[in-house]
């Protein structure tokens, strides 16, 4: 069995400067600026319609910034082919759906479109990326006929077979159960400390505090903080951006913050 | 997440537990629509008024390549039967329904929804309707390329339009595709009528004949013009097949992988139009042929469109040559329009994939 070498390429500097993107006169981001280094996990966060998707799409190159400019590696992402991106970030959606009946080992494979070809090392992508997600019993399933949350871990596979040094994950863990929401981001967390880098859209904060190294928080198409977790997820930042009461306590086990709304509490702090 | 997290042993049980990239059966399927694609042939070719058995009809095939192989036929006319009248017709049968089988596979793969075929979404019509302008209004200087070049203009732009509006998000649901499809066919079969009103009476006729779909009075002319482009639409189409298969996972998710979706998507529409015109240009409008194949192809061999594609164009053949050995048979001296019988049976299969795709989707949508 040939073994591929570890991963050691790192990821190239993803970069937003200065970023708006409107739709008609509906602006969707404000100058937004974002990072994104090697070995870096960022927590994307905020509420609906904050403008997250929309910053992941202008990362990935799937929008074009009606201001501002988003550089991989200091090359203007849209000045890189399709089929180049392709090897260098992998991109997860919200929705994950696929037209015909394919098996879930048929869809993982085709994370492998744009490397070359060679049997030996995409079937042995492609059995790891199942086995870490936990689908390796589903590869003969068809992909249509499996449960939301089987069908976002075969989809996150898919996007681990790429090989890419750059993941934009949105929503990874939205359809998934506690155990699987943990095994998601604990992949996310090591293809970090690898040297790739990660942006992962959450809406669970908890789960940004346990496992990103940073949080963006975005309100109304602005990049409202980011940062630390600990600095950037205040009880008093946060309940203003949600427009709701939200405490931040520490785990009792770990001591990292655990964030969730209060309850009872009516009033809209405001 | 990569190979090299696992244990070697553990990995390679992993691989062990894939299921194979490529159904074993696939080759075999291939090989045997390819077998059945010729023994259909010969059969075909014997019958009909001057019935001929599968060994005279080798016999004329042979003889044309420099063997004596078969049994001579006691016909005296019996070759010239064969090669002036058989032969490019049961040609042409195969080389229109090999066409419609990779156009509807193609279709529906660009489409993203099985229930896309040419006939269905108006392409045949729209490709008839530019023919028929140019039968009933043009000079009839350019001979049989003139209606083909038509049928295919006709074609790319009916399919440009429909693809324009019946998409949105990267997919098109069911019921948008069926609504465009009875719109653009409506639009279609006015501009037909209205070319038959202002045809001559030899025109006409000619118009009439083609609506039915026929391969009645198939020359070799017909077949010398379809056979290129048939047969480079289904190679180029086969190197489509990856991007595809991609393109399955919906439009963004197929550029992130590397494909280039707009380009994909042009190539696809003109290949598909190629296709329909050089089926349409000669045998009129042939429905649901693109439509029942490929799906069967599907049930039997998986949705991957490396199988499909050369499937869907070998079964394509099959079916459009069984169904003319029918047409030529079914009723005695007479040569049953073709595309009738395909409506007849492709009609009511339609029917069946739309209550099953009401079920699965829970709704019209």
């Amino acid at each position: 069995m040939t073994r591929r070498p570890a991963p050691s390429a790192v990821a190239p500097p993803l970069q937003a400067r200065g970023v708006s993107y409107s739709v008609g006169a509906t602006a969707i981001l404000r100058d937004v600026d974002l990072r994104v280094g090697p070995g870096e996990l960022i927590a994307l966060a905020g509420p609906n319609g904050a403008g997250k998707s929309t910053l992941l799409g202008v990362l990935a190159g799937d929008l074009r910034p009606c201001a501002g400019t988003v550089t991989l590696g200091g090359t203007a992402v849209h000045g890189i082919g399709v089929r180049e991106l392709a090897r260098l970030r992998a991109v997860l959606l919200q929705e994950n759906r696929v037209s015909f009946p394919f098996t879930v080992a048929d869809v993982v494979r085709m994370g492998r479109a744009a490397l070359e070809e060679d049997p030996a090392a995409d079937d042995a992508a492609v059995a790891a990326a199942l086995a870490a997600t936990d689908t390796l019993h589903l590869a003969g399933r068809r992909f249509p006929s499996l449960s939301g949350g089987e069908k976002a871990r075969v989809s996150f596979a898919r996007t681990l077979a790429q090989d890419a040094a750059i993941l934009l994950l949105d929503e990874p863990t939205a359809a998934l159960d506690i155990r699987h929401q943990e095994l998601v981001m604990g992949l996310a967390r090591r293809c970090a400390d690898r040297g790739k880098s990660v942006v992962a859209v959450l809406h669970d904060l908890s789960l940004a505090a346990a496992w990103a190294d940073r949080l963006a928080l975005l309100g109304d198409g602005r990049l409202v903080a980011a940062g630390p977790v600990a600095e950037v997820a205040t009880a008093d930042a946060l309940s203003e951006l949600y427009e709701h009461p939200v405490a931040v306590v520490p785990d009792p086990v770990t001591g990292l913050p655990v964030i969730m709304p209060r309850r009872g509490a009516l009033t809209c702090v405001r | 997440m990569t190979a090299a997290d696992l244990a070697s042993a553990d990995l390679r049980a992993a691989v062990d537990a894939l299921p194979p990239a490529r159904p074993a059966r696939a080759t075999a399927a291939l090989t045997g629509l390819g077998v059945a694609l010729v023994a259909v042939a010969v059969v075909s070719a014997g019958v009909g008024q001057m019935n001929l058995s599968p060994a005279e009809v080798w016999h004329v095939l042979a003889a044309q390549l420099g063997f004596d192989w078969g049994t001579p036929s006691a016909h005296p006319n019996a070759e010239a039967v064969l090669l002036s009248v058989r032969f490019p017709r049961v040609a042409l049968a195969a080389l229109a329904g090999a066409g419609l089988g990779t156009a509807g596979a193609l279709m529906q793969g660009v489409f993203g929804n099985p229930l896309a075929e040419p006939g269905v979404i108006g392409v045949s019509a729209g490709a008839a309707a530019a023919a028929c302008g140019y039968i009933a209004l043009g000079s009839q200087g350019a001979g049989p390329w003139g209606a083909a070049l038509f049928a295919f203009a006709g074609g790319l732009g009916t399919t440009f339009l429909v693809y324009a509006l019946s998409r949105s998000g990267g997919r098109t649901e069911v019921v948008t595709l069926v609504l465009t499809g009875i719109a653009v066919n409506a639009v279609a079969g006015a501009a037909i009528a209205l070319f038959t009103f202002l045809a001559d009476t030899a025109a006409r006729e000619e118009i009439i004949f083609w609506q039915l779909g026929s391969l009645n009075g198939t020359r070799w002319a017909y077949v010398a013009i379809a056979a290129p482009i048939v047969t480079v639409a289904v190679a180029l189409a086969s190197t489509l097949a990856r991007k595809l298969d991609l393109l399955s996972l919906g439009e963004r998710s197929a550029r992130h992988l590397g494909v280039d979706v707009e380009r994909l998507r042009v190539v696809v529409i003109v290949l598909v139009a190629a296709m329909t015109a050089a089926a349409v240009a000669f045998c009129g409008i042939i429905a649901f042929v693109g439509l029942v194949v490929p799906h069967l192809v599907r049930l039997a061999l998986g949705p991957g469109h490396r199988v499909l594609l050369p499937a869907s164009a070998l079964g394509g053949a099959v079916l459009l040559m069984t169904a003319d050995v029918v047409a030529r048979t079914a009723v005695d001296y007479a040569d049953l329009p073709i595309g009738m019988l395909t409506s007849l049976v492709g009609g009511p299969f339609f029917f069946y994939l739309l209550r099953r795709s009401r079920r699965q989707a829970g709704g019209w949508a």
